[in-house]
């Protein structure tokens, strides 16, 4: 059927030449894109691929640089979400816009000019029902949002955007939120809305979703297409993998040979849970030596950031244990952790890893001030404490103008050289770096690198949490891949720089093939 | 890409427009004074003009407050009464405030600290005969036991449930009010009247006054002791807040409650103990009260409200001990010359101008303003 429309309608949608800048960076990079009707279209790539900003240009959410928008063969220009659902195109965003304390009938009509004065709910509620039952969006139209399950939210949104009349409906990374049995009702729903001539665009990274649900994909990295409209039939997950992890020439770092020994880390058998209480880590085990970085490669989402909690006691285990140097810490007080020489950079600088009202030296201090000779008793030596920061500032090149300056004033990689000074000064034999370099600049990511493996030739274990392959195979002497909180195996990189075949395993570990599988299907 | 990162305002009128940038760069050190200042001076002419709406000369009606404030060794000393229980409640709030507990409840704190250390006396815990050397340190803890308790309530409500301490703090004053009532009423009621006894004198904390056979100008100045606790307090409390380990994580969890988990800190326990603290000041400050001035417990001196006052106060001096102390002593004197020019409205009124400014001025220190003229570039 697909194909038959093909050759006699217009696609429903085309996007072409989409250039779209933010300060530094090419987020859409001249992309191509069109939808046919009554397709499911996937959109791949991984984390700032720029996925998420060519579908944020096609709701109107954000307006290219350059580039043209057709829809049903008419140029249009979507200068607002108003626009784009009224050329029929709504998004389903990966963080649900409802209000939890209205039912889905008032979520519904939120923000439409209808009722116009008098509620008469209930015959609302009869024609929302209605609607889901055509569809097979299951939700009872009185219920509270807040009642609902994260999948019946999902189903409000969908229901939203259709009863603006949505031809064209975006997904952006729909199953992110749900657990199995709900994707696959996500999945009928959408071959059931397909069957009835709506077309759907679904952004995803996970290759074997996408290959069960789409018809064509599009795969995107660093902004440019690398694979336009691909039927899904016929193309092999290894080739998609490729197109969407790439081989970018590996800017090497000067390192010397690792000196690994013994295990400083060791997490066994870890599950854990998200902050929603959906299960994040599932029985996760991997260990670090003294003296070695071990990288953890990902897709973002993927469990990351809560072994990175679990390890520094900010997130209890729900199973399994972590221990530092032979000893407990998971399930733990952080202080314990701390205190046996765990050092954490966190993800987040701003929120979790820096106090942004109070100067550098009370952000360096952060994890010595309980010991002298930051403290005697229960006082603080406030010169002993900006002497510290000062000779930290020298130490680790911190440009500010003063260690009385609050840090909210700093620049990002400043910032990130404040919390790696404070980090690296308590010579930790332990620590955890989650996307050290994130948002930073060239200059300041080369920084980082070098104060990681400094650290690794003071002979202390370093897990680097990150999402840049590059920034991995650089730095990292082992790698592991987690996918969906488990370990999808565990690679040795040398010196060099790691084959084709290496990085094509690794791409399809972080799409959910284990690394035995592949294995076995290599000697098959 | 400027419009979609800066809050942007004002009138785009034809040759030029207004625009607010965050400051990137901290101001120097004499800029926040400067801006308080001003925003102080705007108030002035702001309430000068309501007074001359109501038919009043406002110059008049301003030499007549400072006056009456300031104008003379006996009203200077009536000003500092004034400011004591302010300067009490005002501390109390700082230090909640200061890891954003919004403690609402000094005034009930107060008036448990007012009752604990009465209840010294009335029970009596300690006979009339007690000199006062025992007797004031053991009715000091006592007020400050019973508003730590007042504190610890919410406290821990608040660590172990997540209740939410605006509420629980405003509920508990009113049931302080109640309980306080209670005792006057009944049990310690003065045949029939609705107060108690009056303390003994070796229970008054020490007056001016009081050497007045010695320095004959102390004469009628009725300022006590208290104060002087209150400056000692004050001093503890910026001891404690900036150069203590315990401070360092108060202003810690206050400022990013996620970096001080990070950096292993126990935020329940601490929301408790802050939560004493902060009730023990309050508490310290109803004490003060009533071994200074009433001499025995009875409702509307010591419910009057300094609770309410210490939260303006404590906000208006940004939570700084220092700044609180010379606060108080202007509140204290609006208050008391408020009463002069008029029992109810303007001087209320005026306070009121002075908050709003001086909250409203405080924009001007995240913000700079730069006026740009129609076809310069930015």
């Amino acid at each position: 059927m697909a194909t038959s429309n093909q050759t006699t309608l217009p696609p429903v949608v085309t996007m072409s030449g989409i250039v779209k800048r933010f300060p530094g960076v090419l987020a859409n990079d001249h992309v191509d894109f069109d939808l046919m009707r009554g397709e499911i279209h996937a959109l791949l790539g991984e984390n700032g691929a720029g996925k998420s900003t060519l579908m944020n240009v096609l709701a109107g959410l954000y307006r290219p640089d350059a580039g043209v928008i057709q829809v049903n063969g008419k140029t249009v220009n979507l200068s607002s979400p108003r626009d784009a659902i009224k050329a029929g195109i709504g998004m389903v965003h990966q963080h649900f816009m409802l209000v939890p304390s209205q039912t889905v009938t008032e979520n519904v009509l939120l923000g439409l000019d209808e009722p116009r004065f008098l509620m008469r709910l209930s015959e609302y509620d009869d024609k929302i029902a209605e609607l889901g039952k055509q569809y097979g969006l299951d939700v009872d139209p009185r219920a509270k949002v807040w009642q609902l399950s994260v999948g019946e939210q999902q189903r409000v949104e969908l229901l939203k955007m259709l009863y603006r009349g949505a031809q064209v409906l975006i997904m952006d990374e729909p199953t992110a939120v749900l657990a199995p049995q709900e994707i696959d009702d996500l999945f009928e729903t959408l071959r059931s809305m397909t069957a009835q001539g709506k077309s759907i665009i679904f952004i995803s990274h996970k290759l074997n979703e996408v290959a069960a649900i789409a018809d064509r994909i599009t795969v995107l990295r660093r902004g440019k297409v690398t694979a336009n409209g691909l039927p899904a039939k016929g193309v092999t997950t290894q080739e998609l993998a490729r197109q969407m992890v790439g081989r970018e020439v590996v800017f090497r770092v000067e390192k010397k040979p690792a000196k690994p020994g013994e295990v400083v880390l060791d997490v066994r058998d870890v599950y854990a849970e998200n902050d929603k209480g959906l299960p994040a880590l599932r029985g996760l085990s991997l260990n670090v030596r003294a003296g070695e970085i071990v990288g953890v490669a990902g897709v973002a989402g993927n469990g990351q950031r809560e072994l990175s909690q679990v390890i520094c006691g900010l997130r209890n285990a729900t199973q399994g244990e972590v221990a530092l140097t032979g000893e407990l810490v998971s399930n733990r007080p952080t202080l314990y952790g701390i205190q046996r020489g765990m050092a954490y950079v966190p993800e987040d600088r701003t929120h979790v890893g820096s106090s942004p009202n109070l100067s550098v030296t009370d952000n360096v201090i952060m994890k010595k001030y309980r010991k002298p000779p930051i403290s005697h008793g229960g006082l603080l030596d406030m010169n002993e404490a900006g002497r510290f920061a000062k000779e930290l500032k020298e130490a680790y090149d911190i440009i500010v103008p003063s260690v009385d300056t609050p840090v909210r004033l700093l620049s990002g990689g400043n910032l990130q050289r404040v919390i790696l000074a404070r980090e690296i000064s308590g010579e930790p034999a332990f620590m955890v770096a989650v996307q050290p370099t994130r948002g930073l600049d060239v200059g300041a990511i080369e920084g980082v690198h070098r104060l990681l493996l400094v650290q690794r030739e003071a002979g202390s274990g370093v897990l680097l949490i990150s999402e840049e392959l590059e920034e991995l195979f650089s730095l990292s002497d082992r790698l592991y891949v987690i996918y969906e909180g488990r370990i999808m195996g565990e690679i040795q990189l040398g010196m060099e720089e790691p084959s084709d075949e290496i990085v094509e395993k690794i791409g399809l570990m972080m799409t959910g093939t284990p690394l035995d599988k592949i294995e076995k299907e290599a000697a098959a | 890409m400027t419009e979609t990162t800066t809050p942007q305002t004002g009138p785009q009128a034809g040759s030029f427009r207004i625009k607010l940038e965050p400051r990137l760069q901290e101001p120097p050190r004499w800029y926040p004074v400067a801006v308080s200042l001003g925003a102080i001076f705007i108030a002035l002419i702001l309430g000068g003009i309501v007074i001359a709406f109501a038919g009043g000369d406002p110059f008049l009606s301003y030499a007549h407050i400072a006056r009456a404030s300031f104008g003379n060794l006996g009203v200077i000393s009536d000003t500092l009464v004034k400011a004591t229980p302010i300067l009490m409640t005002a501390l109390a709030c700082s230090i909640a405030f200061r890891m954003k507990l919004w403690n609402i409840g000094a005034e009930g704190q107060f008036i448990m600290g007012a009752f604990g250390a009465s209840a010294v006396v009335l029970a009596p815990l300690l006979s009339a005969e007690t000199p006062a050397w025992i007797f004031i340190p053991v009715m000091m803890v006592a007020g400050m036991l019973a508003g730590a308790l007042w504190g610890f309530i919410p406290g821990y409500l608040k660590a172990k449930f997540n209740v939410n301490e605006i509420i629980s703090t405003l509920m508990l004053n009113y049931i302080s009010i109640s309980w306080m009532n209670f005792w006057i009423f009944g049990v310690w009621s003065e045949g029939g009247f609705q107060m108690s006894p009056r303390f003994p004198r070796t229970a008054w904390l020490p007056r001016l006054l009081d050497y007045a056979e010695t320095f004959p100008i102390l004469r009628g100045l009725t300022t006590h002791a208290g104060l002087l606790i209150g400056i000692a307090a004050a001093f503890v409390l910026w001891l404690l807040i900036y150069r203590s380990r315990w401070g360092y994580e108060i202003r810690l969890i206050g400022d990013n409650p996620s970096a001080a988990r990070y950096a292993g800190i126990d935020i329940s326990r601490n929301t408790i103990l802050v939560m004493m603290v902060s009730g023990a000041l309050a508490g310290l400050g109803g004490m003060s009260e009533i071994t200074g001035v009433v001499h025995r417990l009875q409702t509307s001196p010591v419910a009057a409200g300094y609770g309410f006052t210490g939260i303006i106060v404590a906000w208006l001096a940004k939570l700084h001990p220092g700044v609180i102390v010379v606060v108080s002593v202007l509140f204290g004197a609006l208050i008391l010359a408020g009463r002069e020019i008029q029992p109810s409205g303007v001087p209320k009124m005026i306070q009121g101008i002075i908050l709003v400014c001086l909250i409203a001025s405080d924009f001007l220190l995240r913000y700079r303003i730069r006026i740009i003229r129609a076809g310069s570039e930015e």
